[in-house]
């Protein structure tokens, strides 16, 4: 799009001082053309950037009849069933230490290449003997930051609610890991050639042949809920209403970060139980779309606007260097 | 490039011979040439690379986390951190001056342009190798060009950024690498592109500078608030003016101290008025982006934020020591007319833009993780192999401007 006709360029072996310039007395004319030319481009940018903001301005609903899951936190009494029945639904490598082994609690986890879920153990402040227990693993966010992140689109949102990661299509930059909220994706590390992110799939191929998350079914205590995320809502709406005393009001995962599948009800606030709690309410793609719709704007009007200014340059030689050839040619002027 | 038809078998090998050591051994024989190596810099240079390079070839068989300190709450070290965002905003250097000089007219900056484009391609040449060394599998390095174009992605936008604009200096710089191969005819066609080119630089260097901190807007939740900002790609794009300005001190500081005998008369005599001028530009663009700071801190109303200690003073140590201060100090400089004063400030103010990113990047990103900063001193393994890479970063440079026209003019093309 940029309007740098034959004429500068040529000029450019003058300016080198590759050639002498008596032919270059139209110089003046091309100039105009450049101008005329830039001033066009300027339009065009001006037209082309407001369908660009009315792209920005559309939202994503989510999807209407995606599943999700609800942890109720005052059900779960941290039993690690979900974390052996995870892992051995994924097949992933035996544990370093026992799933009936209560020492893991000792510290906070985070879910790994090994472990897509994990429950950790925080302290109720309203009765020191009932710890509260808390799992953790992707939070299947309506419009999540890992596929905003991917330069390669090796994420995707499925329509039953799962965000799915493809390997074949990562090369392993880990933007996603910076950019989900719930520090979720885990990269190996330990892979020279076959590095991949691993991290909950909402067990899509068992959801797509009717049944339910593994974690959800192994659950003794019935804290993992699994269905519609539309029901879940109302369920754990319903439970805060005939409940007030038991549960805050606030279902983890209706707003936070535009929505997530997986959502969280707790009888102490969130951020007491590792969850963040400084998350925007709108999804974080919100927070460079507005970057990003300057993008065609500055393709389209930087050419035009620097090239009208290496114009002007010109045209200031230009007339410097005819102001001297009058000076030469005739003191008749003066 | 171009051979000789006419000449026969042995005339050819005598020709390239001659060429050889011309070209590469700077005119001398071979064991001119190697007895020219040894000196205490390439001394130390070996030792670094015979550890470094070892280790580079081990993570490519064993594995990052040989060569690493980053985690899955810590994606990023330091070979992103500095060597990406760090060494991005210091290789403005060829953009800015090509825009000064060619579009803005700033003719007079002609002794140190070639400089500038030259440690800007190298620049961002070295950014993509510390990518490269990053990456968990480089070999898909080409993947959002050809295979997935994840356009949503600030990321998309810099991958496709930096390798166009990679290109785009190699063309620019190509006029010095013809005149050094006397190639008359490209080095014509090169010279034609230049002002495309330049313009395209600026696009894709506005563009991707700012990416570079547009993808931190998408972690408002583990960015302390004080280097959050909406308006952090204008944080980075600013930066990165000021930034170029004091790097090119720097370089040409270098060079005029250790490679004088590569520079010209013209170089020389003109590089302590260039210098001023270039510290006053620095100057400006340092105020500049300390307003835009303020307005971010306003834009937020983060000025509580200030008094909380910790990070807060961590914030001011960098905004007053690291930029308002080499900022006096440019001012004071070149109001006294002392060029020392303003290589010292520029070095100085360089240290800062490092210091930004890497707190951008390592040192405030997820401050709220208990037990953070652990990770902050880099293992020694992540450290040599970075510290090797910057080693070939700077044999590389200076092989250059051993051998081509850059600190001064090939007498067989008069530039002016």
């Amino acid at each position: 799009m940029a309007k740098e006709p034959k004429g500068p360029m040529d000029e450019i072996i003058g300016q080198r001082g590759k050639e002498k310039g008596p032919e270059k007395d139209s110089g003046r004319g091309i100039n105009r053309r450049v101008f005329l030319g830039a001033m066009a481009t300027l339009g065009g940018a001006a037209v082309l950037s407001r369908p660009a903001k009315a792209h920005a301005s559309s939202e994503f609903e989510g999807y209407p009849n995606s599943f999700g899951l609800l942890t109720d936190l005052t059900a779960c009494v941290g039993c690690r069933s979900c974390e052996k029945a995870c892992n051995e639904e994924n097949k992933l490598p035996a544990p370093a230490k026992p799933f009936d082994d209560s020492s893991v609690f000792e510290e906070e986890r985070t879910p790994t290449q090994k472990a897509y879920t994990i429950v950790n153990r925080y302290e109720n402040p309203k009765d020191k003997d009932k710890p509260i227990f808390r799992k953790i693993q992707c939070n299947h966010c309506k419009e999540p930051a890992c596929l905003t992140s991917c330069p390669i689109h090796a994420y995707s949102k499925t329509p039953e609610g799962a965000v799915k990661y493809d390997p074949d299509l990562c090369f392993g930059c880990r933007y996603c890991m910076t950019a989900c909220p719930f520090y979720i994706p885990a990269f190996d590390y330990w892979s020279a050639f076959e590095p991949r992110i691993q991290k909950c799939t909402m067990c899509l191929s068992r959801i797509k042949a009717g049944k339910m998350t593994a974690c959800a079914e192994a659950c003794p205590v019935g804290a993992i809920t699994f269905g519609k995320r539309e029901e879940l809502l109302k369920i754990a709406r319903e439970r805060i209403d005939s409940n007030p005393t038991k549960y805050v009001n606030h279902i983890y995962g209706e707003y936070e970060v535009g929505g997530t599948n997986w959502l969280y009800l707790s009888g102490v606030p969130f951020d007491q139980v590792g969850l963040p709690t400084n998350l925007p309410k709108k999804p974080l793609i919100e927070e460079t779309k507005g970057f990003l719709s300057a993008v065609p704007v500055v393709l389209t009007a930087w050419p035009a606007l620097f090239g009208t200014i290496y114009a002007a340059l010109r045209h200031r030689e230009d007339l410097e260097k005819e102001g001297k050839e009058e000076e030469k040619k005739g003191e008749v002027k003066k | 490039m171009s051979t000789n038809m006419a000449a026969t078998p042995e005339k050819q090998q005598v020709n390239f011979r001659a060429w050889f050591m011309d070209k590469l051994l700077m005119g001398m024989t071979w064991p001119d040439y190697i007895r020219s190596l040894i000196t205490p810099f390439n001394i130390v240079a070996a030792i670094i690379l015979s550890i470094g390079l070892p280790l580079i070839a081990m993570r490519f068989m064993l594995g990052l986390y040989l060569v690493t300190h980053a985690s899955n709450e810590y994606p990023w070290g330091l070979y992103l951190g500095w060597g990406l965002f760090g060494g991005v905003p210091l290789s403005a250097t060829g953009f800015v001056m090509a825009t000064a000089y060619y579009i803005f007219g700033f003719k007079r900056y002609h002794p140190i342009l070639r400089l500038a484009v030259l440690a800007g391609f190298l620049g961002y040449l070295f950014a993509v190798i510390y990518l490269l060394i990053d990456l968990g599998r480089p070999w898909r390095i080409y993947y959002p060009m050809i295979i997935g174009f994840g356009t949503q992605s600030v990321l998309f936008l810099v991958a496709w950024h930096v390798a166009t604009y990679l290109t785009v200096q190699l063309v620019e710089f190509s006029p010095a690498i013809l005149e050094w191969l006397k190639s008359q005819r490209v080095r014509r066609w090169a010279v034609l592109l230049t002002i495309g080119m330049t313009i395209a630089g600026i696009i894709l260097s506005t563009l991707h500078q700012s990416a570079l901190g547009a993808m931190y807007l998408l972690v408002p939740g583990k960015l302390h608030p004080l280097w959050y900002s909406s308006y952090i790609p204008v944080f980075f794009l600013t930066s990165s003016i000021y930034a170029a300005l004091a790097m090119i001190i720097v370089v040409s500081t270098l060079s005029i101290t250790f490679l004088k005998n590569r520079t010209d008369q013209t170089f020389r005599d003109n590089l302590p008025k260039l210098t001023l001028g270039l510290g006053q530009g620095a100057a400006v663009g340092m105020y500049v982006y300390l307003v835009f700071k303020l307005i971010g801190i306003a834009h937020d109303n983060n000025w509580h934020m200030l008094t909380t200690g910790g990070y807060a003073n961590w914030f001011l140590l960098e905004i007053i020591g690291f930029v308002l201060a080499p900022a006096l100090l440019f001012t004071y400089g070149v109001k006294k007319q002392n060029v020392s004063a303003v290589r010292f400030a520029a070095f100085w103010a360089v240290v800062g833009i490092v210091m930004n990113r890497i707190n951008v990047s390592i040192i405030t990103l997820n401050w709220n993780l208990p037990n953070h900063l652990h990770h902050i001193i880099p293992p020694w393994r992540e450290a040599m192999v970075v510290l090797s890479i910057a080693t070939i970063h700077i044999l590389i440079f200076r092989w250059i401007l051993n051998r081509m026209p850059v600190l001064h003019a090939d007498p067989d093309y008069t530039s002016h």
